[in-house]
């Protein structure tokens, strides 16, 4: 095997730099003892204490959270039905057009999901009544559409790479497809629906744009707050509460990474 | 229960979903562009009016005209196309060698090394883009250590120009350029490689004729996957630029939140959508082979 170039290190080097400095500066100046973010005037944790006496960011955090927990299971359960399809069903007719929705919202600008679906939960409520106002529920529904397609994804990879013998085998001794489905193929792709449901979380607890246009005055997210208290100038709030949110999905990450690596040895 | 059932009762949950959130609310937008602007709920007028002759079609390409009489929605297009290009190229040349470091690298270190590049894409999106905002203000930490350093006298205009938009792309679409080009580069048979030095080719030739080629379905993919949402950006635009760089996606969203013409922003949507459908279905037959 080939050893990477002095040049390739020497890019991997610059380019981890590039993706981690501006997050360091972040953490480093949340423990900044001035108002004024950039000038450095001692240690101190004085923001964390302010931050967790911020109501509004602490509601914001909770709306936020409970979102991201019913979007993403949402998402894993339709999306886990989309990729299984997408990966066994090779032909049936309009799979050009099931193909086109389920991947068109993974590069769609994220300002024409948020219009488009607004406009569909405004035409909606005026035709049928439903959904009665905007908030948690239509940011929700949102999400759950963009995340589908993200499961859907990573669901139909992991089937395509993984031994269908087994499943042959239990429908041979004559178990019910279903139950095949069950007893063998889920917990073979159990780490892709870790995975899935992972990522469809972060998608939706990170989202700012399709939840800005899908809200109601009834809810308020966390990058909403952020959002606006950003577009003001930089706030030493904000990189208490940026460090915080680094230091979870830090541990989250690796948590998983620790829980899924060895299964994926295995197989 | 039948195949047939069967495969429709997996298909039809997910399909009905995609069809009502998805595919419907773009029929709706191409249909509120048609409109015009009233004030009232709904902020726009009906299509079909009835009156004592009947229905009658109302609907015009005036919002359209519009988007074309007014040369500030062409300014913030093309400089969405033009931002989102140096930008993509920008990602390449630097996800290219990062790609390429972590896909000759031993094989215990690669995963470790992607999660360490993948790492800052689980972490918020607009925290990442907000570190930018201290780094690179007039008082910010990369003018104050510069003139700490003696190396200048005033601040340097880092903020809110075309130079921090693109950094602010490039930043933030880095990861999604270096996994496609990393999946790429480690199918890569280091054989063709050996094949090309023993046949008397200097590595750069070799780099050329042999690795560059095999890596283009990678360069394609990490291409388009950062390129078609960079077009549509928001948040970098309102955050790291100023008045003279507007973006498509922010004029979109001026539009509807702060002029509040639904019919307007839903012209600048399909306008938008009109340029990127050919790209989207590059990215869905990437995504088919993939995926089988």
């Amino acid at each position: 095997m080939r050893r990477p170039s002095a040049f390739l290190l020497v890019m991997l080097a610059l380019g981890l730099a590039f993706l981690y400095g501006p997050i360091a500066s972040v953490i480093v100046y949340s423990f900044n003892a001035s108002r004024l973010v950039t000038v450095w005037a001692g240690f101190s944790t004085e923001w964390y204490g302010v931050l967790l006496h911020n109501q509004q960011i602490k509601d914001a955090a909770l709306v936020s959270f409970t979102i991201a927990l019913m979007a993403a299971t949402g998402a894993l359960v339709l999306g886990t039905l989309a990729g299984y399809a997408l990966a066994r069903y090779p032909r049936f007719r309009t799979r050009w057009l099931f193909g086109a929705m389920l991947t068109s919202p993974l590069v769609m600008p994220e300002v024409i999901t948020g219009l488009s679906l607004l406009l569909l939960f405004v035409a909606l409520e005026r035709a049928t009544g439903w959904p009665e106002g905007r908030g948690i529920l239509t940011i929700t529904l949102a999400h759950i559409t963009v995340g589908l397609s993200y499961v859907a994804v990573v669901i139909a990879a992991r089937l395509e790479s993984f031994d269908r013998s087994l499943e042959e085998a239990a429908l041979d001794l004559g178990a019910r497809p279903f139950k095949v489905f069950c007893v063998i193929t889920l917990p073979l792709i159990a780490p892709a629906l870790a995975a899935g449901w992972l990522l469809a979380f972060t998608l939706s607890i990170d989202d700012l744009v399709i939840a800005s246009f899908t809200t109601g005055p009834a809810a308020t997210t966390l990058p909403m707050v952020i959002f606006s208290s950003v577009r003001l100038g930089v706030s030493p709030q904000i990189n208490a509460l940026a460090t915080i949110i680094i230091a979870v999905v830090a541990v989250l990450v690796f948590a998983a990474g620790r829980l899924l690596a060895p299964r994926n040895q295995e197989s | 229960m039948t195949a047939f059932s069967r495969r429709w009762a997996v298909l039809a949950p997910p399909y009905l979903w995609l069809g009502l959130f998805f595919l419907v609310p773009f029929l709706i937008v191409l249909k509120i562009s048609l409109a015009e602007q009233t004030i009232g709920i709904p902020p726009y007028t009906p299509l079909l009016v009835r009156d004592a002759s009947g229905w009658h079609l109302q609907a015009g390409l005036a919002n359209y005209l519009f988007l074309l009489g007014d040369s500030l929605y062409a300014r913030a297009y093309l400089n969405a196309i033009k931002y989102a290009a140096i930008a993509t190229s920008g990602c390449l040349l630097l996800g290219y060698p990062m790609a390429y470091a972590v896909a000759r690298a031993p094989e215990t270190w690669r995963a470790r090394l992607l999660l360490l590049i993948i790492l800052p894409f689980w972490t918020s999106y607009l925290i990442r883009v907000y570190a930018w905002i201290g780094l690179l203000k007039g008082n910010g930490i990369v003018n104050n250590a510069l003139i700490a350093l003696g190396l200048i006298h005033d601040p340097l205009p880092l903020l809110n120009n075309s130079f921090s938009v693109i950094l602010g792309l490039i930043y933030s679409y880095l990861p999604y350029m270096v996994l496609p080009l990393y999946a790429a580069l480690e199918k890569l048979d280091p054989i063709l490689l050996e094949a090309a030095s023993d046949l008397g080719a200097r590595p750069a030739r070799a780099f050329w004729r042999v690795t560059l080629p095999l890596s283009l379905p990678g360069v394609a993919a990490g291409a388009l996957l950062v390129a078609i949402p960079m077009v549509g950006e928001f948040v970098i635009p309102e955050l790291l630029g100023g008045p003279g760089n507007l973006m498509i996606g922010k004029v979109l969203w001026d539009e509807f939140f702060t002029n509040r013409d639904w019919p307007v922003a839903s012209a600048v949507a399909v306008a938008m959508l009109a340029f990127l459908v050919l790209p989207m279905a590059w990215v869905r037959r990437l995504v088919a082979r993939e995926a089988g």
